[in-house]
């Protein structure tokens, strides 16, 4: 951490880095947005942006599970992180186990999950009217990220990158045709199933700093705007990973000029991104 | 069943010297419901073999269930040219279509690399991928479409695309699921041109789902005909096409103008 420290002294010798918390938090930045830019990518290629969307409603849930769990064994102290993990991760299971069984369509099944997850959650955290509590898991707080989750982001971005790095063209060519990717050899179930799991952790671990309310929106925003431009998959990528660290960047600098939620301001940038890159399409098209 | 035209049960037999592939007693059930049975089907190498039938007899389950894309009973079996050995056949497959839509940033190339390579086709090619994705597309005179995004192309080209992809590397068995609409005439004749060739220049064993009955005459060796959850008559398309059950389900007319145009094909290879 040290090292990082004197690094952001060294490259960034502004006022707002001063702050330990603002250096903890552009590492935090550096480290989740090309992640989200990345997978991305495969989310909005495979329109699985309502999926994402309840992974990241399947957070309270798993909140309020971790609080039932410390609350029955007291000696077990766990960290909500944790039991939204194990939560998030069991419910991507379900519903894609669910929607094999191929008796309604994929966004109903979701939608039901997604509904009952937050309902769920809704009436464990408010019962006793104690929900105030939780509510900064909504909006998330960049600026409160510890040295210790950032050990915990540093290894699962690793993680994650090294199983993307395996597993991406086989996960393409599956969602562009199973039967074809299965006539070529590929597993195409466990692939699908990893891709979520790996989407489901992604979520769950970045919640508590982007916010429930808004992380899919991270997830999307990025790889939408570089598909307006994009024309093969090299530049799809290159664009959304650019995209979504400027956009934490900036966001996280105006965010402490501003006074406002971190999350919620990367993500207005993204939007902003997503605007310029839909007229440079349209005139584009049209040129 | 009129067995004197219909070999369904000759298609059990081989007393070929070839390398062929066989279907023995395929059954697919899916949530309980029988969608095909009993399915015996014979194919040597370098003949191509047709599969017609009304709308949801089962005709793209069955190359689903050679694939193993879904569960089946009964057994694959490939021989090659000395009869032994019954490896399962490395099969190439043209799906009806790509889960994709026409504003997906996914080149042809991209499609190809990503079926040859691990290295993640974002991060770099392989530097002679290229050269090899060229080759591929030579064969089906798609070479100067592999920089195109596979949402751009019409739907003849897409179909030359992932034959290419299919033929590379060359399998024992092709199988070609024909889209039902999106391709011109022109295109699919071409393209039924295309796989023609092909199967004799690399003695490919072909099984074709088909809604073309004139190009099916024109084109295929031997044609079996599923109705019924079951191949109910299986020959070459003269047998088949004369066969009462396939007249009944296509159509009286459309039978009488196939044998019409048999006649006169005769009658003009006489004259010549």
């Amino acid at each position: 951490m040290h090292l990082w420290y004197s690094l952001v002294d060294l490259l960034l010798p502004f006022g707002w880095m001063h702050y330990a918390f603002m250096k903890n938090a552009l590492l935090g930045v550096l480290l989740v947005t090309p992640i989200f830019g990345l997978l991305g990518t495969m989310i909005v290629n495979n329109k699985m942006a309502f999926f994402s969307d309840s992974l990241g409603h399947s957070a309270l849930t798993g909140i309020a599970i971790g609080v039932i769990v410390g609350n029955v064994f007291p000696f077990m102290e766990i960290k909500p992180i944790w039991s939204m993990l194990v939560f998030s991760v069991l419910m991507t299971i379900a519903i894609l186990v669910v929607k094999e069984a191929n008796t309604a369509s994929t966004d109903t099944i979701i939608g039901v999950f997604s509904s009952t997850a937050v309902a769920l959650g809704l009436v464990i955290l408010t019962r006793n009217g104690g929900f105030n509590k939780y509510s900064g898991y909504l909006i998330g707080d960049f600026l409160n990220i510890s040295p210790s989750d950032l050990l915990t982001l540093g290894i699962v971005f690793v993680l994650v990158i090294s199983l993307w790095v395996v597993i991406f063209n086989k996960l393409l060519l599956s969602s562009m045709n199973p039967s074809l990717a299965r006539s070529r050899g590929i597993r195409v179930k466990q692939y699908e199933y990893l891709f979520a799991i790996i989407m489901a952790v992604i979520v769950t671990i970045s919640i508590q700093w982007v916010g429930i309310l808004i992380i899919s929106s991270l997830l999307i925003i990025p790889a939408a705007s570089s598909r307006n431009i994009a024309k093969n998959m090299r530049q799809y990528h290159i664009y959304s990973v650019l995209i979504a660290l400027i956009s934490g960047l900036s966001g996280l600098i105006l965010s402490y000029f501003w006074g406002t939620a971190t999350g919620a301001t990367i993500v207005l940038i993204t939007s902003g991104f997503f605007a310029l890159t839909l007229v440079m399409k349209l005139r584009l098209g049209q040129g | 069943m009129n067995h004197s035209k219909c070999v369904n049960s000759e298609c059990k037999t081989c007393e070929c010297n070839l390398c062929c592939t066989k279907i023995n007693n395929f059954g697919v059930k899916r949530s309980g419901v029988e969608i095909l049975k009993d399915v015996n089907l014979h194919i040597h190498c370098g003949d191509l073999t047709a599969v017609i039938g009304p709308n949801g007899a089962g005709k793209s389950t069955l190359l689903k269930a050679i694939l193993g894309d879904i569960s089946h009973t009964g057994e694959l079996q490939f021989l090659d040219a000395k009869n032994n050995g019954t490896t399962r056949p490395s099969i190439g497959y043209v799906p009806q279509k790509l889960e994709l839509d026409s504003t997906s940033p996914t080149s042809v190339l991209d499609l190809f690399a990503a079926a040859h390579t691990n290295l993640p086709i974002w991060f770099s090619y392989p530097k002679r991928i290229r050269e090899r994705v060229r080759e591929s597309l030579a064969r089906t005179h798609g070479e100067h479409l592999i920089n195109k995004r596979l949402g751009e192309l019409s739907g003849g080209e897409l179909q030359r695309v992932l034959l290419a992809l299919a033929l590379d590397p060359i399998p024992h068995l092709l199988l070609l699921d024909e889209p039902v609409s999106g391709i011109d005439q022109k295109g699919l004749e071409l393209f039924y041109q295309t796989v023609s060739i092909l199967r004799k220049n690399y003695d490919l064993s072909i099984i074709l789902v088909s809604h073309d009955l004139n190009l099916v005459a024109e084109y295929a060796d031997r044609v079996a005909f599923i109705n019924n959850k079951t191949i109910e008559c299986c020959g070459t398309p003269e047998e088949v096409f004369t066969n009462e059950k396939v007249i009944q389900t296509f159509g009286l007319d459309w039978s009488k103008r196939f044998q019409k145009a048999e006649k006169d094909r005769v009658a003009n290879a006489l004259m010549v």
